[in-house]
């Protein structure tokens, strides 16, 4: 069959058309069904939770099942904001969220542009090396390296404030550091990973506009500003409304690693909430509708987001 | 070009910082390794910081005299060997017919996927799911919600939408089966692009930690990563699958050295790999 194929079958513009349809499935049903497995993947595990949702609008009985659960409408999102557990939970999510974008999200920005400036290659390239490691190292490596090195009797950091004379800090025992060790975490594990796409776009930056800058009598910081940062906007923007659409999904591993019963106060975000009522105190429905929450608040923050930059700088994700 | 001194001095600040921040990526890590080869007296006293004092193997001997750390150890090799073999397999099937344009329909497939990528199902109906396909406490539930990422399959169809339809054409005219393209041209001609997948992969396998934790009771089946969080932080949650006293209560020293031990096989390979995952890394940024 495969020898019958003439050239012209490649190029005809009416794929559209069911006949023509139909005439690609028959002669080429090897592809269609090479690609069912993978079709029947994303429905199984990525569809059917989804439509389980609605068990948010149940009470979901377990022996029951979906379809024999009473609905009881948005009872579940009104508990939620009756809660003083959940808003504390929520505003935990929110500010590490916050902490986050201003602080981890420019700081691969800034260590690229830091990195682009290296002419010595061999020194830019173990630098690079070394920075791109924590990536590859797991949460639970990093709480543990974490636990370690933030000790009050044993860790690194604190041999270094008691040289200044500094008494030890019991750092992921109180709750004031507990946010701004989840942040810097964050930093230390993937900034050196996050520089990768930005270095991508410094280096399709023209070297002309650099050389005509030089003769207009640009400095570098000139340079910098009017070249080197409007060449990677467009990259910035895509990322920046990516970390957006996740503001809330923080990262349960990132959080749960870190947390004890004397840090959870400021610590304890959504995801570790919906599995600690959800899973263990099997509290299914109610928590199922903290997720559906976090998903559509997530949905229609990349949208929002999407629309203002589309009309303030032209880029978009879609 | 024209060096000024300011820009000598920017230069020489730069390297400067460029120095001390791989600093600070590395010695943690060298603390880890000097706390795991020191002796718990020495480490106690605190007179460790980045090199070993009373240099002992001690703490990797109580390690790999542990049963349990054993058995986790080979749960983690057995899911990151056969996870990464059924995610390649996996991806590489939808993603070659979704590259060839006759594959009609292919945008709407698509987009179902690309919809996954921004909207995911909350825990618990992920938890019901996996609970009614009757997967808890089997090593399924470690590969199976994870076969395909999205993002991978995106980079793996961009890498075939390149290899010249000509090639396959020709693949076809010879009478080969679709299979025997797949086998003997197609993945031939990717070879960077799965091992750059697999690596992927094979990383988020050996890092897996939370879905054991949802759908694992059976402590026989713990992963690695499960293991040594039980051994390293006391669990504030306190759930019976995951409480452990013992481990709680282990030495600095013992601890520092199940993270060597975790973290040996990738920090092994990846300066050997770095620079495929930095491919794989720019095709994806570049197409998404």
């Amino acid at each position: 069959m495969a020898a019958k194929i003439l050239p012209s079958d490649r190029t005809g513009v009416s794929y559209e058309t069911k006949r023509s349809f139909l005439n690609l499935l028959r002669k080429h049903k090897a592809i269609y069904l090479i690609s069912l497995p993978g079709i029947l993947y994303f429905i199984i595990f990525k569809y059917i939770p989804l439509l389980g949702s609605v068990m948010a609008f149940q009470n979901y009985n377990i022996f029951k099942g979906i379809s024999g659960s009473p609905w009881v409408g948005l009872e579940h999102f009104q508990r939620m904001f009756a809660y003083d557990e959940f808003l504390r939970i929520l505003k935990n999510t929110l500010l590490i969220g916050l902490y986050d974008l201003v602080f981890a999200f420019p700081f691969p920005i800034l260590l690229a542009l830091l990195l682009n400036e290296m002419r010595i290659a061999i020194y830019k390239r173990i630098v690079q090396t070394v920075i791109y490691m924590p990536h590859f190292l797991s949460w639970v490596i990093i709480g543990g390296i974490a636990v370690g090195i933030l000790s009050p009797t044993t860790g690194l950091v604190n041999h270094v404030l008691g040289m200044f004379g500094i008494e030890s800090i019991y750092f992921l025992g109180e709750e004031k550091y507990i946010r701004g060790i989840l942040v810097g975490a964050g930093i230390w594990k993937d900034s050196g990973w996050g520089t990768i796409v930005y270095l991508a776009a410094l280096a399709g930056i023209n070297p002309d506009l650099y050389e005509a800058a030089v003769i207009d009598g640009a400095n570098r910081w000139r340079q910098t500003w009017s070249i080197t940062l409007p060449s990677i906007l467009p990259t910035i923007t895509i990322l920046f409304l990516l970390h957006i659409g996740n503001f809330l999904d923080f990262g349960f591993e990132r959080v749960y690693v870190f947390l004890n019963g004397l840090n959870a106060a400021n610590g304890d975000i959504l995801d570790t909430y919906i599995y600690r009522v959800g899973l263990l105190e099997r509290q299914y429905s109610y928590t199922t509708a903290v997720g559906l929450f976090k998903s559509v608040v997530g949905l229609l923050l990349i949208v929002l987001g999407n629309t203002l930059s589309k009309k303030a700088t032209g880029e978009s994700l879609y | 070009m024209i060096t000024t001194a300011g820009e000598r001095s920017f230069r020489f600040v730069n390297y400067v910082l460029m120095a001390a921040f791989a600093c600070m990526m590395i010695f943690p890590l060298l603390h880890v390794l000097a706390q795991s080869l020191s002796s718990n007296l020495a480490i106690n006293a605190g007179r460790v910081t980045l090199w070993p004092v009373d240099f002992t193997w001690s703490n990797y001997a109580v390690i790999l005299k542990d049963a349990s750390v054993w058995r986790a150890f080979k749960v983690s090799v057995f899911i990151t060997i056969f996870g990464t073999l059924l995610n390649l397999v996996a991806t590489a099937s939808l993603a070659y017919p979704l590259s060839r344009p006759e594959y009609a329909g292919r945008k709407y497939v698509l987009l179902m996927i690309l919809v996954t990528l921004i909207f995911h199902a909350p825990l618990i109906p992920n938890y019901l799911l996996i609970k009614n396909l009757h997967l808890l406490d089997t090593v399924w539930a470690l590969m199976f919600p994870a076969m395909i990422s999205a993002f991978n399959l995106f980079v793996m169809r961009s890498f075939f939408m390149n290899i010249p339809a000509e090639l396959i054409d020709c693949g076809r005219m010879d009478g080969c089966s679709e299979l025997r393209i797949v086998w003997s041209v197609v993945l031939p001609l990717s070879k960077p692009a799965m091992a750059t997948m697999g690596l992927f992969y094979a990383v988020s396998h050996w890092n897996a930690y939370s879905n054991a934790l949802f759908f694992i009771n059976d402590r026989t089946l713990y992963p690695l990563q499960v293991r040594l969080r039980e051994i390293v932080i006391s669990d504030y949650f306190g759930s019976s699958n995951s409480f452990d006293v013992a481990g709680t209560m282990s030495p600095e020293g013992v601890k520092m050295a199940i993270i060597a031990v975790s973290s040996l096989p990738i920090m092994m390979i990846y300066p050997f790999l770095q620079r495929h995952f930095i491919q794989g890394m720019m095709v994806g940024s570049i197409k998404s």
